[in-house]
């Protein structure tokens, strides 16, 4: 990200002179609230939200006792955290279903929200669950939005119904006569991406409401948008009575504080979220989740559940122990680059450690090309070379460059590597496992 | 209608509520702290961000001091000053043959603005083909050809999912050999934080280096002005990718006011080259500095 560093560093700076005490002053919560204040701005959180939202904050902060166990700069953000999760809704709401199918979802939004892609997506989530959706093309304004509804619809194993450029609320009632008679039990409706302010298309999209009178309508929202994402939100809300909101584009590298506006103006919980290219990048949303994102604090949670999913329980006590024991080997570090593959890429888990926000994610450090090498270079080594690294010596390190088609340098920089997260987790186990800040 | 009235329209329906602030604050009052927070408010809420809203401000405080301003008009006018010696930069005379890539991340835009764009280079006789580089999403390259086919010029393409820089590769041999003046590459959008998509973009973008040398290139990202701080991280990633010589913001027809540019030239001195204000073929025009800034602060 490079403009932005994060806000835990940032606070631990306000308060580093400082030694616990039993108070927060007036002063340094000042100092605080004006970090938090040009955070969340940066992070894209609407003024007048952020201006009220501080307010809230200030007032919490200044009774509040310090407990012994953490710093200052912890216990503000801790308050800061709270009212964020707890301004963004308790928990992640699913879709609804209506009792009398075929359920109806809308969606809706500005142009390139991402709303035909995240059309696809549901429907795919859909059918995993055994359901039978079926899309419907209402975007007769867009050249060839039909067609990409249709490829997207066929990469998700769904039907798709279309008539062309006839009125859309006409389509839109003939498809969910074809999904009654057709045993479809969701209908998923692809409307035009347009302006807020474009009222024709508006209303466009309040008779397809009153028509189909939808179980779901869903504004589909860029989570790299800006201080606008308010007004937008409240005239899609005021026209069309949302029920809920799915973030786009999360896997940028956006800190997505949008999503904190809408929430706070329209009081609608956001749904989803879509976070990647694939059909099925499609993620529930967690309100503590985004909490710490916007304010570049990393989504440990997050982190630790993708681990969790691509290293099985008994591959992370192993894991463990080996780094509690400090007897973490090559082939470990290889199981290690093999999950963090499995993870969705080493870009994707740096974006969710806290603190790593900061670092250019295109750093060539990180490259995903040098991590196969790497993975060839180990692949080359014997057992033994692999549990005993330090043997490796420069007779060792030609056959293996040799070997996996590498030069010495990047042997020299694997075996460096390892030295270095080794190192790493020593100094981790010393520390009881807590991450710094 | 003639780029200032149409700027002028589009800007003037949805910046009634700014312009309304300003003129409050720039008619009335005193220059006291209660003047410069609403102005920052006003800066802030255009998506300038807070470290180019700050530095904006505190050399408008420096201006006021040296030159004695006592009147909210003469601030009014400094501060327009200040905006648009940032945004104006000196742009390249255009020769041909021309190469141009058109880049960003997914659903800025860029699509429908390189429909503008080769309308408006066929518009002053210009010879054009466009290239459908992205190979990736669903029916782009349909879509392409729709507004090839609106805007009369030449489109090479090839299947869905075909290599993109080899299909940029054939556009370019068909441009050198035709003889063509313009040649427009469209690409798939990719957010600047995928390693892999980027260094894409960058064969694609050595690619046109070597096959033809002989052209003049610019590489233009397309930015949504809708988007908030984060188009500070895609202008940096992408200019680091491809060097990018301009930005074309698209949809300030809306309610956003695409001030995250300001930032952007301050930082990447990267000039904004066009402006998208709608989704007709003739909606693209090219950006003006003071007249940009003057539809901010004043709303005309």
């Amino acid at each position: 990200m490079g403009v932005f560093s994060g806000l835990g560093e940032k606070l631990k700076h306000v308060f580093d002179k400082l030694a616990n005490r039993g108070k927060l002053d007036e002063y340094e919560i000042k100092q605080a609230m004006r970090e938090i204040r040009i955070a969340l701005l940066e992070a894209d959180v609407n003024y007048n939200v952020v201006k009220d939202f501080i307010a809230k904050i200030s007032e919490r902060a200044k009774g509040e006792e310090i407990t012994k166990s953490v710093t200052p700069g912890q216990q503000v953000i801790k308050i800061v955290n709270d009212e964020l999760t707890d301004l963004m809704g308790a928990k992640n709401s699913k879709l609804e279903v209506s009792s009398k199918p075929p359920t109806i979802i809308m969606m809706c939004g500005l142009q390139g929200a991402g709303k035909t892609t995240m059309c696809g997506k549901l429907a795919a989530l859909l059918k995993k669950q055994g359901k039978k959706p079926l899309l419907v093309a209402c975007d007769i304004y867009r050249p060839a939005a039909i067609n990409q509804l249709q490829v997207v619809g066929k990469n998700a194993g769904a039907e798709v119904f279309e008539r062309g450029t006839q009125k859309p609320v006409k389509t839109a009632e003939q498809a969910v006569k074809h999904a009654l008679s057709n045993g479809f039990d969701t209908v998923i409706i692809d409307t035009a991406g347009r302006l807020h302010i474009n009222d024709d298309l508006m209303r466009e999209l309040e008779d397809i409401k009153k028509a189909l009178k939808p179980t779901e309508i869903l504004l589909t929202v860029d989570a790299m948008t800006g201080q606008d994402a308010v007004t937008v939100a409240t005239v899609f809300n005021e026209r069309l009575d949302i029920t809920g909101v799915i973030l786009t584009k999360l896997d940028g590298d956006t800190r997505g504080g949008a999503a904190l506006s809408i929430r706070a103006v329209t009081g609608k919980p956001i749904k989803f979220c879509g976070t990647g290219e694939k059909i099925t990048d499609l993620e529930p949303f967690y309100p503590d989740r985004m909490a710490g994102r916007i304010l570049g604090m990393g989504d440990v949670v997050s982190l630790v559940e993708k681990a969790q999913e691509a290293m099985d329980d008994e591959m992370m006590r192993k894991m463990e122990k080996r780094v509690r024991d400090a007897t973490f080997t090559l082939d470990d570090f290889l199981i290690q680059f093999e999950s963090l593959k499995k993870m969705g890429g080493i870009g994707e888990v740096m974006q969710m450690l806290p603190g790593m926000s900061k670092y250019n994610i295109n750093d060539k450090a990180i490259d995903e090309k040098r991590i196969e090498r790497f993975k060839a270079i180990i692949n080359s080594m014997t057992p033994k070379e692999r549990e005993h690294p330090e043997i490796v010596k420069s007779s060792r390190r030609r056959r293996i460059s040799l070997g996996s088609g590498t030069s010495i340098q990047e042997v020299n920089q694997l075996l460096k590597q390892f030295e270095q997260t080794r190192d790493l987790m020593k100094k981790m186990k010393n520390n009881k496992g807590k991450l710094p800040f | 209608m003639g780029f200032f009235a149409k700027i002028k329209d589009a800007l003037k329906k949805t910046k009634d509520a700014i312009v309304y602030k300003l003129n409050k604050l720039f008619t009335g009052g005193v220059l006291n702290d209660d003047f410069y927070d609403e102005l920052e408010m006003i800066l802030l809420s255009a998506d300038i961000g807070s470290e180019t809203t700050d530095n904006i401000l505190s050399e408008l405080k420096k201006a006021v001091d040296k030159k004695h301003i006592t009147s909210t008009e003469q601030v009014r006018t400094e501060l327009k000053r200040i905006m648009c010696e940032t945004l104006d930069f000196e742009l390249p005379e255009e020769t041909y043959p021309l190469v141009i890539l058109v880049a960003g991340v997914n659903g800025v835009g860029k699509t429908t603005s390189i429909g503008k764009l080769a309308y408006n280079y066929k518009k002053s006789g210009k010879s054009v083909t466009i290239v459908a580089a992205d190979t990736f999403r669903a029916a782009a390259a349909d879509q392409l050809t729709i507004w090839a086919d609106r805007a009369g010029v030449r489109i090479v393409k090839q299947a869905e999912g075909a290599d993109a820089a080899s299909v940029v590769y054939d556009a370019l041999q068909s441009a050198k050999s035709k003889g063509t003046q313009v040649t427009i590459i469209d690409t798939a959008g990719r957010l600047h934080n995928k390693v892999n998509l980027m260094e894409e973009l960058k064969k694609i973008d050595r690619i046109i280096t070597r096959e033809f040398p002989e052209a003049m290139r610019l590489n233009y990202i397309v930015l949504d002005a809708t988007t908030g701080q984060n188009a500070l991280s895609q202008v940096d990633l992408f200019n680091e990718a491809i060097d990018i010589d301009g930005i074309i913001l698209t949809k300030l027809d809306g309610t956003a006011k695409g001030g995250v540019v300001l930032g952007i030239a301050g930082e990447e001195e990267v000039p904004v080259v066009y402006i998208g204000l709608g989704e007709g073929i003739d909606d693209l025009e090219k950006f003006n500095a003071s007249d940009f800034v003057s539809a901010i602060v004043d709303g005309e």
